[in-house]
């Protein structure tokens, strides 16, 4: 599986959809996915890539990595896994 | 002061899914205690207890709720959804604002601190479940139970060991008995039966390997239980002015410390307690016609209830009846006096004392009527739970018969 394709499934059991409905230009907040969701999202994508993603959720604004939709979130795991290796 | 009704009653425990189940097992005197599986359990010395049997979350719970609940609280709401809807309570307007909930337990999430200790200690992961602190919490399942059923008003958690369910009874019983509060849900939980909630206890070295026999003179220790007891607790005119069926009434409590040991029990600050709860409740020594005793299965425990009921009764001792339901759904640690009150409810509504069962042999330091094996049919007037705690924290509560 892709990053995206694992990004999608990661993000659709979270917004209780199926894959099919998660675009990449969804928003979190468009697919339904509330700050608690968004921190089991976090949580399920560093256990998938085996990553560390700087979020703290008191200030989601403030943290590098762009969450703004899902394309972006691919982008900043790639980012964050390049830089593992 | 208000008079404070029971209208609901709810359980999960070893011996059954609901209260009616609960009272059937007792009047029978089954007993739930047998072998107990869950992860690492041969690494443990005891291997027994009272496990609550056949509950799955999954079809009980969606996901994310699952993902949020520890066991204690799935407990906790599947009791709390059983009494509230028999007290036919729906909580809107300013019911919903002055009713609270007020829940004991001692050890809260366990097996949530301990799964998550083994994860990372054990398996040498390092991150856990963003929701491993608002599931391990004491207060969880008291906020869930608040969340389900919309209960604004005075909720907290109370953690007194194995007193903590009597204390949060108590303090439930006060809000009503003071006119704070038309209703409040109450009583407690506990799920210590984890690989680490377990081990910890056999370190005091008071567990039995075979069974829980009170008052037996071959008793050889507790055996820990798992499950909640939760009741509704109401004033009693609101009650009767919406035609609720009423199950016993709260008539009074006590609290005591004995001030002396963390875990050895005092004679006094158990009589103290039982003496203030009959003072409190208004009620003679002489109306009292069953006792649910704290009645734990240790040589310690048993025989110091015994001198403290003595103490308090005087001759009416050895004419009322005492029983430890822990013999059948063993020691609930934190819940363990929500399910004992079950016991007191069905001895005052259905005139039916619970035995204590496994007994074998006369203890002389033990000499009361502790109902051995079978269940009796005795008009009882005047019921008291015993709580005994370690650290010396005691509470006692009085029911009527209504």
């Amino acid at each position: 599986m892709s990053t995206q394709d694992k990004v999608i499934a990661i993000v659709a059991e979270q917004a209780l959809l199926e894959p099919s409905d998660v675009a990449l230009t969804s928003t979190l907040e468009d697919l339904g996915i509330d700050s608690m969701g968004l921190v089991e999202c976090i949580f399920a994508i560093e256990e998938e890539f085996d990553i560390t993603i700087p979020f703290n959720a008191n200030t989601p604004e403030d943290s590098d990595f762009d969450i703004s939709n899902v394309a972006a979130i691919i982008a900043g795991i790639d980012t964050l896994v390049s830089q593992k290796t | 002061m208000k008079r404070v009704v029971i209208t609901g009653a709810g359980t999960i425990n070893a011996l059954g899914h609901s209260a009616d189940a609960t009272y059937e097992a007792m009047r029978e005197g089954r007993c739930g205690i047998g072998p107990v599986e869950f992860r690492d359990v041969d690494r443990l010395a005891i291997k027994i207890g009272g496990q609550v049997q056949g509950f799955e979350a999954e079809g009980r719970f969606n996901r994310q709720q699952i993902s949020l609940y520890d066991r204690f609280t799935q407990f906790t709401l599947t009791a709390a959804k059983e009494a509230i809807a028999q007290s036919g309570l729906e909580f809107h307007g300013e019911l919903a604002a002055k009713s609270g909930v007020v829940l004991g337990t001692a050890g809260g999430g366990v097996s949530t601190w301990d799964d998550n200790y083994r994860s990372v200690y054990e398996d040498g992961k390092n991150r856990v479940h963003p929701f491993v602190v608002p599931k391990l919490m004491n207060n969880a399942a008291a906020s869930h139970v608040s969340m389900e059923f919309n209960l604004k008003g005075p909720s907290f958690t109370v953690s007194t060991a194995c007193a903590s369910s009597n204390h949060a009874m108590a303090q439930a019983f006060q809000m009503v008995r003071s006119g704070m509060s038309p209703a409040m849900v109450t009583g407690g939980s506990e799920s210590m039966l984890c690989f680490g909630g377990v081990k910890a206890w056999e370190g005091l070295r008071v567990m039995s390997k075979e069974a829980c026999r009170p008052f037996s003179a071959n008793r050889n220790g507790m055996v820990q239980g798992e499950g909640a007891g939760i009741f509704v607790f109401e004033d009693y005119d609101h009650a009767r002015a919406r035609g609720a069926a009423i199950l016993c009434e709260v008539l009074g409590f006590a609290m005591s410390s004995d001030a002396s040991d963390i875990v050895m029990p005092s004679k006094q600050g158990a009589a103290r307690a039982i003496a203030g709860a009959l003072k409190d409740a208004g009620v003679s020594r002489e109306s009292v016609g069953y006792i649910n005793a704290h009645g734990t299965g240790t040589v310690a425990n048993d025989k110091t209830e015994c001198a403290a009921v003595a103490d308090v009764f005087g001759p009416h001792a050895d004419s009322l009846m005492i029983s430890s339901t822990k013999s059948m759904h063993g020691h609930l640690i934190g819940g363990t006096g929500a399910v004992e009150l079950l016991a007191c409810i069905m001895a005052l509504k259905d005139g039916i004392v619970a035995p204590t069962i496994g007994y074998e042999e006369p203890d002389p330091e033990c000499a009361l009527d502790v109902v051995p094996n079978e269940a009796r049919e005795v008009r009882v007037e005047v019921a008291l739970s015993n709580a005994f705690a370690f650290g010396g924290m005691n509470a006692v509560l009085a029911l009527g018969r209504v």
